[in-house]
């Protein structure tokens, strides 16, 4: 397809150009895992490399990693970025920047500060990365967690964070050795990513102020809502109440940072109907990542994290995170090409004797299932004239409302309990019906049992 | 419609089932809950799936229907999910956006402790629940 990429920045990178504030991520790449680097499985393993079609710019993580840990650090993931931008060929007008979206005809008019750009599909892949700050008095006089100090200048300082999501507890990780005192405070309780199985809640690596906060070593992690904030003179006076008593506590304190979390710069998308959602009012999309309320308008990158999918049993998916969103890109694209461009690749025949090994490798081992639980999944349809057809990897959401073709779609899912286990949902006639399989102690889904249940599943549909 | 609440604490606040919180209250609700917004026509429950949330309507309006017979519709202020989560069973009807439709989530798996740790928001569930049984006694009679 003719395309055209610009980027207001200098270079390839994004937003981790600048963050994490203290330079590492919070996304892993496991040099050694079971599988070989640059196979499709080891992407399971690897949460930051890119997806490229050649195989000598697949896993690019691993060869800037110094080994000190298995988080990248900030320059290193930068370095991933920019290798893969230059040595893919992706082209990319930078210092471009759109500032405004006009209707004409059938045409989306793009203006940038390079002129406009005419296109029949518009893809706004501008990030989650603007500071956002809820509507409490006082907030907008105090800095954003973009506009951190050097972590040295708050030594010997007392220091308020407002949110208790993974950027507030990054601060307060990187100021444990500086700051005399730290409070985070929001007015819902701290999630734990491993409370919540996900990765939504606090990164296992920053629950060190969490610790301190449970042992009583002088961190205090507060649920209170945040009436206002007031600077008298050289500090600041924080006005809290607390959720279950109403009881007010008023914090004196030399900083304040508001870790309240990013928002997308949208321009004037929602003037043009671009329906947006939550708090930091994401443009709120279809399963194919498209304005669901603006056909014709798509989003890509971490913008997918509002699209959330099916959420069964609460479960997040990790658009919001490279190891997610990067599955979705490529399905968007497919998806684009088909539906506006009449560009649909083949899709392969599965012989009716592989099904249920095919299936079950899938679930075993596909790193799109196992990133993008109960949101992606592989289908498999009936077609009329070729037989059984391998649909590729599809939004759950989607292959679960649109029809009526018979058709299984094999994904993984996690129950309340922690259990990960397959789960066949089968399209019979228009009909839906859900399998769950059996979970295994090593995820491995390769066994008789499974095998029986695939069968079960499938006896009558594809089999 | 199009944009989601600028203060969603102030939205929560002109629903009944919230009606008894205080302010910070219902500012700790309007913080731990997810907003989703639907499409026209986009399936939000599903009958026979299993997994699903608790969810409350803030604007537009959604159908209730039942191996494709129409049942009802559902406005602002109305709540669904809750038998099925309740229960751990699948839902028994589709539930459908019928014009765009904002809801707040519960997912299945915390309403108990959202309804636990706000009693009187489940105590207003439990009067809604009691007028539905009555509505379908008087029908049934
Ligand atoms: C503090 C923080 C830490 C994070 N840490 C991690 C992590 O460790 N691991 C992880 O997987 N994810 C992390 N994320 C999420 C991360 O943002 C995504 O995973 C991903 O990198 C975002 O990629 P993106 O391309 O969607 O957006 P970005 O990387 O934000 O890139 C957006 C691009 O759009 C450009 N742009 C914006 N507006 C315009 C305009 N008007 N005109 C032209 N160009 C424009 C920007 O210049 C930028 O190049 C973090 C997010 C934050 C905020």
């Amino acid at each position: 397809m003719k395309h055209a990429v610009i980027s207001a920045d200098e270079s390839a990178g994004g937003m981790f150009r600048k963050w994490p504030f203290f330079q590492r991520l919070l996304s892993w790449t496991k040099p050694y895992a079971p599988f070989e680097q640059g196979t499709r499985e080891y992407e399971r393993y690897d949460w930051n490399s890119l997806l490229p079609e050649e195989q000598d710019c697949r896993a690019l993580m691993c060869k800037m990693m110094d080994g000190t840990s298995y988080y990248p650090s900030r320059p290193e993931m930068q370095r991933n970025l920019e290798a893969f931008a230059a040595r893919t060929g992706v082209a990319v007008r930078y210092r471009c920047r759109w500032t405004g979206t006009r209707r004409d005809g059938d045409r989306w008019v793009l203006e940038t500060s390079d002129g406009e750009y005419r296109c029949q599909v518009p893809i706004f892949a501008v990030g989650v990365a603007e500071p956002w700050r809820p509507q409490i008095p006082g907030i907008e006089d105090v800095p954003h967690y973009a506009e951190t100090r050097p972590a040295e200048t708050y030594a010997g300082r007392r220091v308020f964070i407002v949110g208790k999501e993974n950027s507030g507890f990054e601060l307060a990780t990187g100021f444990l050795q500086w700051a005399r005192q730290i409070v985070l405070a929001s007015p819902s309780p701290a999630k734990l990513s491993i409370n919540t199985r996900s990765l939504v809640g606090v990164r296992a690596r920053y629950v060190q102020p969490y610790e301190d906060h449970v042992l009583a070593g002088g961190v205090i992690v507060l649920d209170a809502s945040i009436e206002r904030v007031e600077r008298t003179g050289e500090t600041f006076r924080v006005h809290t109440r607390k959720a279950d008593s109403a009881a007010e506590l008023v914090f004196e304190v030399e900083d304040v940072i508001a870790a309240t979390g990013f928002t997308s710069p949208i321009l004037d998308l929602p003037k043009l109907g671009v329906a947006t959602v939550g708090r930091n009012k994401l443009p709120a999309q279809t399963p194919y990542w498209e304005s669901a309320s603006v056909p014709g308008v798509y989003f890509g990158g971490t913008i997918h994290q509002a699209s959330p999918g099916l959420r069964k049993h609460g479960m997040p998916s990790n658009s919001g995170g490279v190891n997610g969103h990067r599955y979705n890109g490529r399905i968007l694209a497919r998806e684009v090409a088909r539906k506006h461009f009449g560009i649909d690749p083949e899709r392969p025949v599965v012989s009716r004797a592989e099904i249920v090994s095919y299936l079950l490798g899938e679930v075993t081992n596909a790193p799109e299932l196992w990133h993008q639980k109960s949101y992606l999944a592989r289908v498999l349809r009936r077609d009329p004239e070729r037989g059984i057809v391998d649909d590729g990897i599809l939004p759950l959401q989607s292959f679960l409302d649109s029809g009526p073709a018979d058709a299984v779609a094999a994904t993984l899912e996690e129950n309340p309990a922690g259990d990960i286990y397959p789960v066949l949902y089968t399209r019979r006639g228009g009909v839906s019906a859900e399998y769950d399989l059996p979970p295994h102690p090593l995820h491995d889904f390769r066994t008789r049992v499974h095998q029986k249940g695939v069968v079960e599943a499938l006896a009558g549909l594809l089999l | 419609m199009r944009s989601a609440p600028d203060d969603i604490t102030e939205t929560l606040a002109t629903l009944a089932i919230f009606a008894d919180l205080t302010r910070p209250e219902l500012e700790k609700v309007a913080h731990s809950l997810e907003e989703r917004y639907f499409a026209q026509d986009e399936r939000v429950l599903r009958e026979g799936l299993s997994g699903s949330s608790f969810y409350i309507i803030l604007e537009g309006e959604a159908e209730l229907a039942a191996r494709g017979k129409r049942l009802g519709t559902l406005g602002r202020g109305d709540f669904f999910g809750e038998i099925s989560v309740l229960l751990g069973e699948p839902p028994v009807a589709d539930v459908i956006a019928a014009r765009p439709l904002r809801c707040l989530v519960v997912p299945g798996d915390l309403l108990r402790e959202f309804l636990q740790t706000h009693p009187r928001v489940c105590y207003r569930l439990l009067v809604a629940e009691a007028r539905k049984l009555a509505n379908v006694t008087r029908r049934g009679a």
